[in-house]
């Protein structure tokens, strides 16, 4: 008779503790169980409120075959290895990682388990085992649209970019907005604001109040939550909002949103992973393939709604696009050449500020 | 750098700085008393979310801020009950009390996100109001003006009533207190619930001034901002009122120095800009703890737990 005493009885309950993970091995029949992790929170009314739009939306694709859980408010740097792990260790092969700080971490965690899928949003690097592929959205696309209603609103011809980290998908933004506004209005300067933050709402209002007195009469917002917006209504400033529609919070003044519409994206990689058909390969859709799209156009002038139609027009058939042709950069080099236009890796790795922005890059 | 400018960022400088000096202020008098309460961040949320639903729901901002005060006084009397009943260590409930106010908050808000609520408007006429001038003055929601009340106020029970002395007594000397008569668990009590209403204030400030909207962690931590302030402040509300601003400017002062383009950048990195208010804080710190007058001004019982003699 063994005796019961409490290590024999901690032995025993480690022993039981660990029998339902001897159970499960996955059959045909299990569903797919998919991870999300999120830089914020899920009703944050901007980037995260879209991932969370298009994870539904792939849910009611696949019904029973697909089971999904996320985490929201993970934050960038090793905390998020650490979720990404607790994911896989919950039996998510399919992993999501939806914003740039993720990277290091997602290449981390997909070097350490070869039979885990992982998609990397806004991402670069690729993994040694082929189970990576990163996942962008042509957001220079809406920018560029914004751009150019931008500079035909302002009077003074000095627009502001509330701007987060210096990285290239911002970069691009700044740089999209602000070359499509000079197609307008060659003097067109756009002032900017690095916030170093994705999310904090009283800090963007700050930086939107900020930006306003320093001259600027446009506004667009590469952060996340829609205090900017705000912002901009209460001073009668025409502002875009970024990631889903935010125009509840700037009934007047917010012109316009770009909307993520990830759904698509997340419907067709998880079949893939599914049908067995997955491939490491990169997706850089815009708004042609339907991943991004902007708000209704509210209060603007018909001259301006035509404008933006047609950039928007312009881009699905080919015939418009921002980063065509030599451009100069704020330190007198020229990119890109006469007849050509920056290629996707030129653009996805974007540390270049063009002419006519008005702030430097933070090293 | 023109006047109508100067004017701008001095707007937004109160605009930032009233919720650190609502929660500081609640938490000087906490201090005062003898108990040293950490848990003003999540007092702070919590009166943010009780706030703004109440001006979700009626549409009132006056009755959302009694509503704030009172969420953020209910929750501080956890603490309190811990803290004085019985008698748990202060700082760890403090800390477990931030915790729980941070998670408090954000589950009742979830399902306040997106949206948008009318913030206060101005007392005055908007003649005055938008006038370039007058703005300086005129232009402030209602709670800014509460706030330098509230200073005065605190100042002149502090040092000229009864009740002040009583207080300063209970957390300078607990056991002489006790011993006169006064009854030194209920002062505090009073004390702790004060504090966790001006923090309640404090954090409603921010959905009914600074940032209409509902969104997690809506204070980003300027309740740590206020605990420090009161030790800068060297428990006096005067020079509570002065650091308060003190700290909004700098704050403020790293982004208008980053929307005038490239000459700041180069003197300072960005993220040097960031941290200044904060370094800023921890050099005053020193140098008033190093002056003799400031350092030991510290109520004598600060989280010392009250037993009386057997």
């Amino acid at each position: 008779m063994i005796k019961l005493n409490r290590r024999h009885f901690i032995g025993g309950a480690a022993a039981a503790a660990s029998l339902p993970m001897l159970a499960s091995r996955a059959t045909a029949a299990d569903p797919l169980k998919v991870g999300y992790i999120y830089v914020g929170p899920i009703n944050d009314g901007g980037w995260n409120t879209a991932h969370e739009a298009g994870r539904q939306e792939m849910l009611k694709q696949f019904g029973d075959r697909v089971v999904s859980q996320y985490v929201e408010n993970v934050a960038e740097g090793p905390d998020a290895e650490r979720v990404l792990r607790d994911l896989y260790n919950q039996g998510n092969r399919l992993l999501y990682a939806t914003s740039f700080g993720f990277m290091d971490s997602a290449v981390k965690v997909a070097q350490a388990f070869p039979d885990a899928t992982v998609e990397m949003c806004t991402g670069f690097k690729p993994s040694s085992n082929n189970n990576l592929s990163n996942y962008n959205i042509r957001f220079h696309q809406a920018r560029s649209v914004f751009g150019t209603m931008a500079a035909m609103l302002s009077k003074t011809g000095v627009g502001a970019y509330l701007a987060t980290y210096p990285v290239p998908e911002v970069v691009s933004g700044i740089n999209s907005f602000t070359l499509a506004a000079r197609k307008v209005n060659p003097n067109f300067k756009t002032k900017v604001i690095w916030l170093n933050t994705w999310y904090d709402p009283a800090k963007e209002a700050d930086g939107a109040r900020a930006l306003i007195d320093q001259g600027a009469d446009v506004m667009t917002q590469h952060t996340d939550s829609p205090a900017a917006v705000q912002v901009c209504e209460s001073k009668g400033v025409p502002t875009f909002g970024q990631g889903s529609d935010q125009s509840q919070f700037g009934p007047t003044m917010c012109k316009s949103s770009s909307l993520d519409l990830w759904g698509a994206f997340y419907t067709t990689r998880t079949g893939a992973v599914l049908d067995g058909t997955w491939k490491p390969e990169d997706t850089y859709w815009g708004m042609k393939e339907k991943a991004l799209d902007t708000a209704p156009f509210v209060n603007v002038p018909d001259d301006v709604k035509a404008a933006a139609e047609k950039v928007k027009a312009g881009w699905i058939d080919g015939s418009y696009d921002v980063y065509a042709g030599p451009i100069k950069a704020q330190d007198g080099t020229v990119h890109g050449a006469e007849g050509s236009t920056l290629s996707d890796g030129d653009i996805l790795g974007m540390n270049w500020l063009v002419e006519g922005v008005d702030g430097a890059m933070p090293s | 750098m023109s006047i109508d400018f100067l004017i701008s960022v001095i707007i937004t400088v109160v605009g930032a700085s009233t919720p650190i000096l609502f929660a500081g202020l609640g938490e000087l008098v906490t201090e005062k008393s003898g108990v040293l309460n950490l848990g003003v961040e999540g007092m702070m949320l919590v009166g943010a979310i009780a706030g703004f639903a109440t001006v979700d729901m009626t549409g009132n901002p006056w009755l959302a801020v009694v509503v704030a005060a009172a969420a953020g006084a209910a929750v501080s009397m956890i603490f309190a009950v811990l803290t004085l009943s019985l008698r748990a260590n202060q700082v760890a409930t403090g800390l477990a009390l931030t915790i729980f106010g941070t998670g408090l908050s954000t589950l009742i808000g979830h399902g306040y996100t997106g949206r948008p609520i009318k913030p206060f408007t101005t007392l005055f006429p908007a003649a005055l109001a938008n006038d370039p001038i007058g703005r300086l003055f005129f232009s402030y929601s209602p709670l800014v003006y509460f706030s330098f009340i509230m200073v005065a106020l605190v100042a002149w029970f502090l040092s000229r009533t009864r009740g002040g002395l009583i207080l300063r007594a209970v957390g300078e000397n607990d056991l002489s207190a006790h011993s006169i008569g006064y009854s030194v668990i209920g002062v505090r009590y009073g004390a702790v619930a004060f504090g966790g209403a001006m923090a309640g204030i404090g954090g409603a400030a921010f959905p009914l001034v600074l940032t209409p909207l509902w969104a997690e962690g809506l204070t980003g931590g300027r309740g740590w901002i206020a605990i420090a302030l009161v030790v800068f402040a060297g428990w006096r509300p005067g020079r509570l009122l002065i650091g308060a601003y003190f700290f909004g400017l700098l704050g403020t002062l790293e982004l208008y120095a980053k929307a005038s383009g490239t000459v700041f950048t180069a003197l300072l990195p960005s993220e040097g800009w960031a941290a200044l208010p904060y370094v800023a804080t921890v050099i005053a710190l020193a140098i008033i703890s190093a002056s003799k007058a400031g350092g030991g001004n510290a109520p004598a019982c600060l989280s010392k737990p009250f037993t009386p003699a057997a």
